[in-house]
């Protein structure tokens, strides 16, 4: 592959006049003029639609496209806890600058400084949007806003809706397209989805699209393509995303030339409830807030069968309050998340698979009273009931760390363009903002941030000197190519009628990724990992069985390709984590400790975006490497002890 | 990429904790619809769900039915679900005649085995509504409710022209009545159990959270009317049975449909005065 250069378009300047003084240099589309432009949106959660309906409302001609029957049930919709914003509502000192400070140190120094300060700067604007727009935050009895402090930040800058934040703020981006998409300006298309990207002559001309219920395949073609389809976290099977998150838009523009950055950063959520056979197919969330209250331990005796509240207290290893004296059971999600692998793995997990640890209210309950407890946590208790079966207030929770969110995704410069000309990435798709780890409640920030503040700017400066000119048409033959390799991919999933089911071999991948690419990663198990994946990539090929046609609703058929892309990034990310010889926020490599166990960074040789390019000979990315400078925030280790 | 394999398809990896328990099981026989297209005229089929464990979902059963079914080479049973959390919406289902199934304020996808009982027969069916077309097996066209939804169910404003947030208070009791109506998931379980097909509480869901706030005054007439006349465009008429907010997972009261029709009423008056005195 023939040699890339990275250029952020990061303006230079004081760092608070930068987005300012970009947006007076970008060129502008006259508003007349900006119906000539046809774009086309990729995904509907909280990036898409606020992307789609800013562009339509503009006067653009917008394509929307989902593989969902309707923009409302996209991802975004689950999200539970809330969304930051530098408000500083309650005067405790939050400010743009914190929180642009506390998301780079967050993020272990491993993102782009320009971007995460805007994304604090325009925070503010989102909290207004989504108001004016009928959003139900929640309020205090004065009427005015309500904030929590959330993920151990020192301030109080969370907004939210109960526990349905993500909902809530969907549904008000939905309605917003919704009402586009009554005026004409976007055209909606539904149970679509996208199999392939365009280019032509190094440039975006469209993308190829399948329709689930007919499975016809068409091309659509238009001025500039923005991919705001989601994270892909479902390459470990088990996950808390939804069922059908996948990697596969952002993967095949990564297969056309687009560059895919930090695959290997991932985050796990270390309070979930543990999976209970091997049928299980998500795993749930339970609210970060209940270590809060609950107490986390397991038994000093691996083989201990009785059950928690018959071993008595001497015989309890509180192992977070014993070796974090000081933040105890509040340590950060990698923290606990990697501690309690570690008892895991040690065979003290309890519960009926051995695969859990104990979150114990007991204690609580004797200090606080039942119904201080029931107040604080009543519908995670009976969230947890329903699933498990079990009583909280009886019997300790069961948690167990679980992939939660990847901070890895297409490589976009500071106007969310990938590095092909014309194709944008929004959202949790693109690897911008959060660096090697996400802050909690940041992420609703960016994607909204993105598409209703962000890209239909930036799209100006790419568009306005084509006016006039029209995009590649339809039945030009890269168009057509494109559609015959889409089709030709589904008759040959048909075709191999083989023993093993779609899911069998994604829940085989998974535990690969889980065992060797997940919480804590060692070059042995890499290495193993990147001649396992292959072998059983071979068997996928050979040995799926896909039942049923391509013209009518077919499932299995749609997670084929889907699975057939994470086996693809899988590597990639294992090699990519074999790469970083060093530890950084969600990305731990047991070599690269200190001696207390923290994650070790090495800022002199590894401070930079890894950049992946995919290279069709051989199935190894090629890396490029796009340098990090901190001018305002400081490089320093954390410490929790 | 190149490599052998060295594990088994299917043994646990090297870290993964090996089961000492396993829990308990129930049998029971499942009466599914399926239907290969909405020209297909549709068939129960019979399926044994043997040894199914207590703590999978009720959409996991299904999971495993369909491995089983593959195995046999019949093609797996089509249905909608994404979140399996109880907040998408996309999870639908008849369970025995309910909507969503026996449990109370909960959706498909957070309905567990342990309510059933061994021995059991269970029958599936698709939510059944004219204005829900069946696309396969058990998943249906519910986009009927998006059109309802873009005839008016927004505030119209363009991002950044917001004021400060915290301009308009809203009082507490407000914005708690506007977040219960806006916490309806969009299943379609009230239309599915309404005797009429009438799709009034999804309506009146979307209308109270915005006609409550005061963002949403400009357009509460504009608005309730709209979106009212296109639903029935699409669906029965509601006869008050009930029967809708029974079924409903976020237990949304029928008290926001006769705040609708209320408003309503008074948007025929509104709209039409207002219309009279343009030029
Ligand atoms: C359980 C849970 C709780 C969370 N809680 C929080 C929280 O409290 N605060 C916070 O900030 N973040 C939270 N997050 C993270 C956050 O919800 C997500 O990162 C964010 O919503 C992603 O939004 P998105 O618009 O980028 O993607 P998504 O919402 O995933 O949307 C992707 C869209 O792309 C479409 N799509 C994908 N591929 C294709 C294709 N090939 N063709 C057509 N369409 C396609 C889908 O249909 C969908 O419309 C949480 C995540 C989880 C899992
Ligand atoms: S009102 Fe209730 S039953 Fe009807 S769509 Fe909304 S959540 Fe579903
Ligand atoms: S699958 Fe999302 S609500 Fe049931």
């Amino acid at each position: 592959m023939s040699d890339i250069t990275l250029d952020s378009k990061s303006p230079s300047g004081p760092i608070q006049d930068r987005w300012t003084n970009h947006k007076f240099s970008v060129k502008l589309v006259n508003p007349a003029n900006k119906r000539k432009f046809d774009i086309i949106v990729v995904g509907t959660g909280l990036a898409g639609a606020s992307a789609a309906a800013t562009l339509g409302g503009l006067g653009y001609n917008v394509k929307a496209f989902t593989f969902h029957d309707t923009p409302r049930r996209a991802h975004s919709i689950a999200a539970q806890g809330g969304i930051n914003a530098a408000k500083n509502y309650h005067g405790d000192g939050d400010s743009i600058y914190r929180l642009f400070y506390d998301t780079v140190k967050g993020g272990d120094y491993r993102a782009r400084e320009s971007n995460v300060y805007r994304l604090a700067q325009v925070s503010v604007d989102i909290i207004d949007q989504c108001v004016a727009q009928g959003v139900p935050f929640a309020r205090e009895y004065g009427g005015l806003l309500d904030n929590r402090s959330f993920g151990g930040a020192q301030v109080s800058r969370t907004f939210y809706a109960a526990g349905q934040t993500g909902q809530q703020l969907l549904l008000g981006a939905y309605s917003a397209l919704a009402q586009q998409v009554h005026k004409g300006t976007v055209e909606l298309h539904t149970r679509s989805e996208m199999l392939d990207l365009v280019v032509v002559d190094g440039q975006t001309a469209g993308i190829v699209v399948r329709d689930l219920i007919t499975g016809e395949v068409t091309s659509h073609s238009a001025h500039a393509v923005v991919l705001a389809t989601g994270g892909y976290g479902n390459v470990f099977y088990l996950s808390t995303n939804a069922m059908a998150c996948n990697v596969t838009a952002a993967w095949r523009a990564h297969r056309r030339g687009a560059l895919f950055a930090n695959p290997c950063y991932m985050q796990i959520h270390p309070t979930c409830i543990p999976s209970s056979d091997d049928f299980q197919s998500k795993l749930t969330l339970m609210s970060e807030s209940l270590r809060n209250d609950g107490r986390i331990w397991v038994p000093n005796n691996p083989d201990d069968t009785r059950g928690a509240d018959q071993i008595p207290e001497g015989e309890r290893d509180y192992y977070l309050e014993r070796k974090y004296p000081s933040f105890g059971n509040l340590v950060p999600r990698d923290v606990a998340s990697r501690n309690a692998k570690t008892v895991v793995d040690a065979g003290k997990g309890i519960g009926p698979l051995k695969n859990g640890v104990y979150l114990d209210f007991s204690s609580s309950l004797l200090r606080l009273g039942r119904d201080v407890v029931k107040e604080r946590y009543d519908n995670l208790f009976e969230m947890y009931e329903r699933i498990t079966g079990e009583d909280p207030f009886k019997t300790p929770m069961r948690i167990y760390p679980a992939v939660h969110y990847t901070m890895g995704g297409l490589w976009v410069d500071y106007n969310l363009m990938t590095n092909i000309p014309g194709c944008y990435s929004m959202g949790e798709a693109n690897f911008s903002d959060h660096g090697a780890n996400r802050l909690g409640a940041s992420a609703l920030m960016q994607g909204l941030a993105d598409g209703y503040f962000v890209l239909p700017y930036t799209i100006g400066d790419y568009l306005a000197p084509q006016l006039n000119q029209k995009p590649v048409p339809t039945d030009h033959p890269a168009f057509k190519a494109a559609e015959a390799a889409v089709r030709d991919q589904n008759a040959r999933y048909l075709g191999v009628k083989g023993k093993y089911s779609v899911d069998h071999f994604h829940r085989e991948l998974g535990k690969i990724m889980w065992d060797y690419c997940g919480m804590e990663r060692t070059e042995a198990g890499l290495n193993k990992a990147l001649a396992e994946i292959p072998a059983l990539y071979t068997e996928f090929k050979k040995d799926v069985k896909v039942l049923g046609d391509d013209q009518s609703v077919n499932q299995s058929l749609e997670r084929a390709g889907r699975v057939d892309d994470f086996f693809q990034l899988g590597y990639l990310m294992c090699q990519d984590a074999l790469h970083r010889e060093e530890s950084c926020g969600g990305h731990f490599r047991a070599e690269h400790q200190t001696d207390d166990g923290e994650a070790q960074r090495d800022d002199e040789n590894f401070s930079y975006v890894g950049a992946w390019g995919f290279n069709h000979a051989v199935a190894d990315g090629t890396l490029h490497k796009e340098p990090l400078s901190f001018e305002y925030c400081k490089p320093s280790q954390r410490s929790y002890k | 990429m190149t490599a052998t394999m060295n594990r088994p398809l299917g043994e646990p990896g090297a870290s993964r904790p090996k089961p000492v328990h396993v829990s308990k099981t129930i049998n029971l026989t499942l009466k599914v619809w399926r239907q290969k297209g909405p020209k297909d005229t549709g068939r129960f089929e019979t399926y044994k769900a043997e040894g199914i464990s207590e703590d999978m979902s009720f959409l996991e059963m299904l999971d495993v039915i369909n491995e089983r079914l593959l195995a046999e080479n019949k093609e797996p049973i089509t249905f909608d679900h994404d979140c399996r959390e109880g907040i998408c919406g996309s999870c639908s289902l008849m369970i025995n005649g309910i909507p969503h199934g026996p449990e109370t304020a909960t959706a498909t996808c957070q309905l567990h085995m342990r309510k059933f009982h061994d021995g059991q027969e269970v029958v599936v069916e698709p939510f059944r509504a004219t204005s829900f077309p069946i696309v396969k097996d058990l998943m249906v066209d519910r986009s009927a409710f998006d059109r309802i939804v873009e005839a008016g169910g927004y505030i119209t404003v363009f991002p950044g022209s917001a004021p400060d947030a915290n301009l308009i208070p809203v009082p507490k009791p407000v914005a708690d009545a506007a977040f219960i109506a806006a916490a309806c998931i969009g299943c379609g379980a009230c239309v599915a159990a309404c005797p009429n097909g009438a799709a009034n509480l999804f309506t009146a869901a979307k209308i109270g959270h915005m006609n409550l706030l005061p963002q949403g005054q400009a357009e509460r007439y504009a608005r309730t009317e709209a979106m009212v006349d296109t639903m029935e465009k699409f669906f029965g008429s509601c006869t008050n049975h009930g029967e809708c907010q029974e079924a409903c997972p976020k237990e949304i009261s029928i008290d926001y449909i006769a705040l609708m029709n209320k408003d309503y009423l008074r948007s025929k008056l509104k709209n039409r005065r207002y219309l009279s005195r343009k030029p």
